[in-house]
């Protein structure tokens, strides 16, 4: 401990009641304010789409303007990918890795907290610039020029950088945090390839994070200064080449891609063994391919770019290492039917959601393949293929395992069970008003209708699809009530579910359901994958008998305690960001100086506490 | 259980009967931007890369899922059983399963490549160039003059093409992003400002091809339409002939006070060019020297009748909404500088008519 | 506020798996992730190199001379924060203290060298002898860059010295953009550096450093390498690249 000029608040002590969750460093209870946040943002992204299918359910209509169509467009995917999708998967790392690879905690307990509330600084950001003049309105890739100043006075675009910022600082300081826990955290004798399948996705996607995020940053502080302090970097009267935004934003872009599937990979590696009580087959393939995918992932950028000339030298490359990309995938889908096969399946919810995500997974690679061969892109590019081909890979993909994870892993964090039966009747909603939603978008898309339009003709044979998607967009909405429903009743009067309700593999399963604060009474030894799993069935204990273990035995545990400046920081980047949007005013300058500063002392301070006061602490 | 699972397949197997029907479905040729029914060697080409990989497809999904389907069936859970074998893996099987997809896409990769080629190199570049300029939110088409060289034939969102002519397209912008589209005839090249591309398309059958802008491009972009009209050669010879002279003045006194107003009052000129007109030089908007021969105006949007030429005239973001047009000139502006229809203060409903009358003529 | 000196800091005695502490790992994480940063604003400087439309350009207004200077500047302090690391480490908190403050200094210096060069940009004003234009004196006029050559006509209305402000600042063109943001940055990471280093140096005064925790220098060291590294690549090139053709 140490004096410090400042005037330091004491630190914090609230067990319990509102304080205690705003200054809490648990990593169980950050994963479930992201969970929750992330479901609630989840909501708002689906709002937002439903505006957009009743909007396109029948031709000419103007239900909503051609600009507020495209601020829905905007929010919807910036929303879904940096509001749902991301911090959905967040919470899993937060709430799982710790116990996964049986530590107490994560590695900087307040660097966890201070990336959820930098996360929901960007969320608020974002999503309050519906209230402040209009939202973005350039679509979640913002391609330059239509972003700059120039076509785009408002100041939409300005939030949307600003969130994105926010967001980013958000993701960074998150991905730091897991790579450093699944490092250096591990319980002794789990090896690298001992950890768990949603582990070593989560290493590989906070390497992504930490390698891919900078290169978005970079491209909207290019933004920002153009818009705001008048560069150049994508102003073409000055020369400049609008091109350059779109490498930058692909370049982080496709790693972005995996970030959002290779976390639900991890999911539904977990699922898949429990429910058919067999080892995943192919561990080290699947983990390689994994690493593979990651790593392939730099090199295909521009296949999202095949259309706007780049020559057929670079095409041809990009063609080829699109469609190399293919075989991990393929490799990873056929080691999880392998994992099924001539297993006890048992078919509950997450099972179905793990199943459902398979089928409509591959429909969205192979679709990929059509569009990695770029002269059959170019009729693709740009329509509402390319969306039926996304809304696979994301919403069949990433969302139908995150579901997957909530049904499976909501006994661990509540203690109860979710309904059986809602949660199937939840499924086979979603998956018919999913399938019903984006399977016609194929037809459309060949059908010649292009993506971001607010309408179309009646006479372009479009009609039909857009009804039958607009009808699955509800039941889809449907789907998700029936959810929420499940999710409210269950926490009320679901079933106790106990420490281990599926006889399950890995080590979170050992503890008590919810675990309690300090995880593992004493930190575990793993002799091997699926180490609970050998507990239960071989007897191999994986605690030992006396002391041995570190930071066990001997005295009580202690935990990080809770503080201020994870939620006192972000708070001053919020105020910093919203002040630079106006900062030629003087107005706006004051609170992006006052935000900056506050930003400053929280960090200051923050790294003169320590992460545990000394325990015969003495106020002097 | 056994019947939920049942229940599932009988779904399953209905949502797929129903699938490839609608895939049958969505294959008619009657769609105007249908990418099936094409009539040029580019969109061809992209065509039949796309049936190659859609079929290699549906063979992967058929077994996949049927594997999956299958194995999810035959192997669930009965009272009474133990845990099953507890396998690892299977080195061959990975090999396999590695080696055999690279296979089949190393089968696609190659007429990809060799597509790709073919239709970045044009093959005669000797052909016609058409200069297309992309605005928000319109088509400019330029051509080079029948007979002074040097000279540029302009005209606006009617593409004219010689049918079974290659014909080599440059593609520029002078403000955001667009991209040329004519589905049935070629796949779409983004048009890149400070980044002019090329590309080549040809038509074989003569006919009126619809396309439309695919790169976001604001707040019309949906209505960023153009039309491919691929006629015989000396149809084409003609009508660039015709397209190459300049205005005449109408004989008609109404349509001349039109024409008045065109150059004076109304200021229509300090955004479009109608040749011989000495003061119509703008650059804005569309040229309109031959406005009255194209068969749609508004970007596409509405058939060219006097009719509609009123409407669009009256009240532009109507039609069109965002438009540059209503934006910023002066005629739609009230005292407050806000969008106001005409008839208003700046022109009554007798002036419209007079423009609408000029217009009209120019043909 | 308890004393420093009873201290039980928790990251010093953990156990890590890899045996590497955990903000060992983190600062290696984050260098990794700001190389990213770096090679996004170098790459972008690079695709617009010599694609600017109006002056003035790199030739003009780089002295490389000067910029030697403040670059051997930064790598000098690089070896001084060798040295107040290793003087630590044996234990002797008066070389630390000696050696931490003197690569203080030389970052300050640098950034004061970078101020004074940002200044001179933003000032910079295209100078004809035009007597020699006039003479047609073939060494001088091969020795304008081509921006200035721009301005050579302008001499027949003047009789001894043209001269016209032209300052590069963020606005002039994709040169000016460029440069000023890649540098900028770096600025700015070697201003965060400077605060690090002078906060260990007042801290070492309150006992706050000492060789069981010389983690924390450890940290301040591996990011002051990496700063001045960066610099650098972006001396190479952006300035030689940049002044002299062929590369």
């Amino acid at each position: 401990m140490t004096t410090l000029a400042l005037p330091l608040p004491k630190r914090p002590v609230h067990p319990t009641g509102v304080w205690s969750w705003l200054t809490t460093v648990d990593h169980k209870r950050i994963g479930i304010l992201y969970g929750v946040t992330a479901i609630i943002l989840f909501l708002t992204g689906g709002v937002e789409a439903l505006y957009m299918r009743v909007q396109l359910a029948r031709p000419g209509q103007e239900i909503v303007s051609p600009e507020v169509y495209n601020q829905l467009f905007t929010m919807h995917g910036t929303t879904m990918i940096f509001l749902a999708i991301m911090p959905m998967g967040a919470a899993f790392f937060n709430f799982l890795i710790p116990l996964q690879i049986g530590a107490r905690d994560v590695a900087f307990p307040r660097l966890n907290a201070f990336s959820y509330w930098t996360f929901l600084a960007g969320a608020i950001m974002l999503k309050f610039s519906w209230l402040m003049g209009g939202a973005p309105n350039s679509g979640w890739f913002g391609y330059a020029p239509i972003t700059g100043v120039a076509y785009n006075p408002g100041h939409g675009i300005d939030f949307w950088i600003m969130s994105l910022q926010l967001l980013g600082i958000a993701s960074l300081a998150a991905a730091f945090n897991f790579i450093v826990t699944i490092l250096n955290m591990r319980a002794p004798g789990m090896s690298l390839m001992r950890m768990p399948l949603f582990t070593w996705m989560t290493l590989i996607t906070s390497f992504l994070l930490v390698l891919a995020f900078p290169v978005i940053t970079v491209a909207l502080i290019e933004l920002m200064l153009d818009r705001l302090f008048g560069a150049n970097f994508f102003v073409t009267r000055a020369g400049a080449n609008p091109l350059l935004w779109q490498h930058l934003f692909w370049v982080f872009g496709h790693p972005e891609v995996y970030i959002l599937i290779l976390p639900a990979m991890g999911i539904i590696s977990e699922v898949l063994p429990t429910f058919s009580k067999k080892p995943l087959f192919g561990y080290p393939v699947v983990v390689l391919s994994g690493v593979i995918i990651g790593f392939m992932g730099w090199m295909v950028w521009s296949h999202h770019m095949f259309t706007v000339g780049l020559g057929p030298v670079a095409n041809s490359v990009f063609a080829l290492t699109t469609m190399a990309i293919a075989v991990p995938t393929g490799v990873k889908i056929f080691n999880w039917i392998a994992t099924m096969w001539k297993g006890s399946i048992d078919v509950k919810t997450p099972m179905l959601f793990a199943v459902g995500f398979i089928a409509t997974f591959i429909i969205g690679g192979l679709s990929g393949v059509m569009h990695a061969s770029a002269p059959s892109d170019a009729q693709q590019q740009d329509t509402y293929f390319i969306v039926a081909h996304l809304h696979y890979v994301l919403f069949g993909g990433s969302i139908f395992a995150l579901m997957a994870g909530i049904y499976y892993w909501f006994p661990k964090i509540t203690g109860r069970l979710l309904d059986e039966r809602v949660g199937k009747l939840n499924f086979w909603i979603m998956f018919v008003g999913f399938n019903l939603t984006f399977f016609p978008m194929h037809f459309l898309g060949l059908d010649g209708m292009p993506r971001r339009i607010y309408t179309y003709d009646a006479d372009m044979g479009w009609n039909l699809w857009n009804a039958v998607a607009s009808a699955g967009a509800g039941l889809i909405a449907v789907s998700m009530l029936v959810f929420v429903a499940n999710v409210v009743r269950s926490l009320m009067k679901g079933e106790e579910a106990g420490a281990d309700p599926w006889d399950a593999r890995t080590l979170e399963w050992s503890i008590p359901s919810p675990p309690p604060e300090y995880n593992f009474e004493q930190i575990p030894t793993v002799h091997g994958r699926d180490a609970f799993w050998a507990q239960k069935r071989q007897g191999v204990r994986t605690v030992a008998v006396a002391g041995g273990s570190y930071n066990g035995g001997e005295h009580s545990i202690h935990m990080p305690q809770p503080s201020y400046w994870p939620l006192v920081a972000p708070i001053g980047l919020l105020m910093a960001a919203y002040g630079l949007i106006y900062v030629s005013s003087i107005f706006g300058l004051a609170a992006a100086v006052l935000g900056g500063a506050i930003a400053m002392v929280s960090v200051y301070a923050w790294s003169f506490e320590p992460v545990n006061d000394p325990p015969e602490t003495s106020e002097h | 259980m056994t019947r939920m699972i049942h229940h599932s397949i009988r779904h399953l197997g209905v949502a797929l009967s129903i699938l490839l029907i609608a895939l049958l479905a969505a294959c008619t040729p009657s769609h105007g931007q249908s990418t099936f029914d094409t009539v040029g060697p580019v969109a061809r080409s992209q065509l039949v890369l796309f049936y190659w990989i859609f079929w290699a497809a549906v063979f992967v999904f058929v077994t996949v899922v049927g594997a999956l389907l299958y194995i999810v069936i035959r192997y669930r859970r009965k009272p009474g059983d133990g845990d099953p074998p507890q396998v690892h893996g299977h080195k061959p099987l990975e090999i396999a399963w590695t080696v055999l997809p690279a296979i089949v896409l190393a089968v696609v990769a190659v007429p990809t490549i060799t597509t790709i080629f073919d239709n970045a190199n044009s093959p005669d570049q000797g052909a016609l160039t058409v200069d297309v300029v992309a605005h928000q939110w319109w088509w400019e088409f330029r051509y080079p003059h029948p007979d002074e060289s040097g000279n540029e034939v302009v005209t606006a969102n009617e593409l004219h093409i010689p049918v079974n002519e290659v014909v080599n397209v440059t593609l520029d912008s002078l403000d955001v992003l667009h991209s040329f589209w004519i589905p049935k005839i070629a796949g779409k090249v983004d048009v890149v400002p400070n980044n002019a591309n090329t590309m080549w398309i040809q038509a074989d059958i003569p006919g009126e091809y619809l396309g439309q802008c695919a790169e976001f491009c604001g707040v019309a972009h949906a209505h960023m339409r153009l039309r491919v009209i691929a006629q015989p050669r000396e149809e084409f010879d003609a009508w660039l002939a015709a397209q190459a002279l300049p205005a005449v003045d109408p004989p008609d006194p109404l349509a001349l006070k039109g024409k008045a107003l065109f150059e004076g009052q109304a200021q229509c000129f300090s955004c479009h060019t109608v040749s011989g007109l000495k003061k119509a030089r703008g650059l804005i908007g569309p040229n309109l020297t031959h406005v009255a021969s194209r068969g749609h105006i508004a970007a596409g949007e509405l058939e060219n009748t006097q009719f509609n030429l009123r409407q669009w005239l009256k009240d532009p973001n109507a039609v069109k909404p965002g438009n540059i047009m209503a934006r910023d000139a002066l005629i739609y502006k009230d005292a407050d500088g806000g969008y106001s229809p005409l008839p208003n203060e700046s022109l009554s409903e007798a002036q419209v008519s007079a423009l609408v009358s000029y217009l009209r003529t120019l043909e | 506020m308890a004393h420093a000196t009873t201290v039980p800091h928790g990251e010093e005695h953990e156990e890590t798996t890899t045996g590497l502490s955990h903000r060992k790992l983190l600062i290696w994480a984050f260098l990794g992730s700001d190389c990213m940063f770096f090679g996004s604003l170098i790459a972008t400087y690079m695709v617009y190199r010599g694609k600017s439309l109006v002056g003035p350009f790199p030739e003009d207004v780089f002295s490389i001379p000067v910029t030697s200077v403040s670059t051997f500047v930064l790598l000098m302090s690089s070896m001084s924060m060798v040295l107040a690391y290793s003087a630590l480490v044996r234990g002797s908190i008066k070389g630390f203290r000696i050696w931490i403050l003197s690569t203080a200094v030389l970052g300050m210096t640098f950034l004061a060298f970078q101020t004074f060069e940002f200044r001179d940009f933003a000032n910079y004003e295209v100078h004809l002898d035009c007597a020699r234009v006039e003479a047609e004196d073939a060494d001088y006029l091969e020795g304008l860059t081509d921006f200035e050559t721009t301005f050579l006509p302008r001499c027949a209305a003047v009789d001894e010295e043209f001269s016209e402000q032209h300052g590069l600042t963020l606005k002039t063109n994709l040169f000016g953009t460029t440069f000023f943001t890649l540098t900028g940055f770096h600025g700015a990471h070697v201003t965060l550096g400077v605060i690090w280093l002078l906060s260990l140096f007042f801290y070492s005064f309150r006992g706050g450093v000492t060789p069981e925790r010389s983690l924390d220098v450890d940290l301040a060291a591996l990011y002051w390498h990496f700063v001045d590294v960066v610099w650098i690549v972006i001396f190479t090139v952006v300035y030689l690249f940049g002044v002299f053709p062929g590369f």
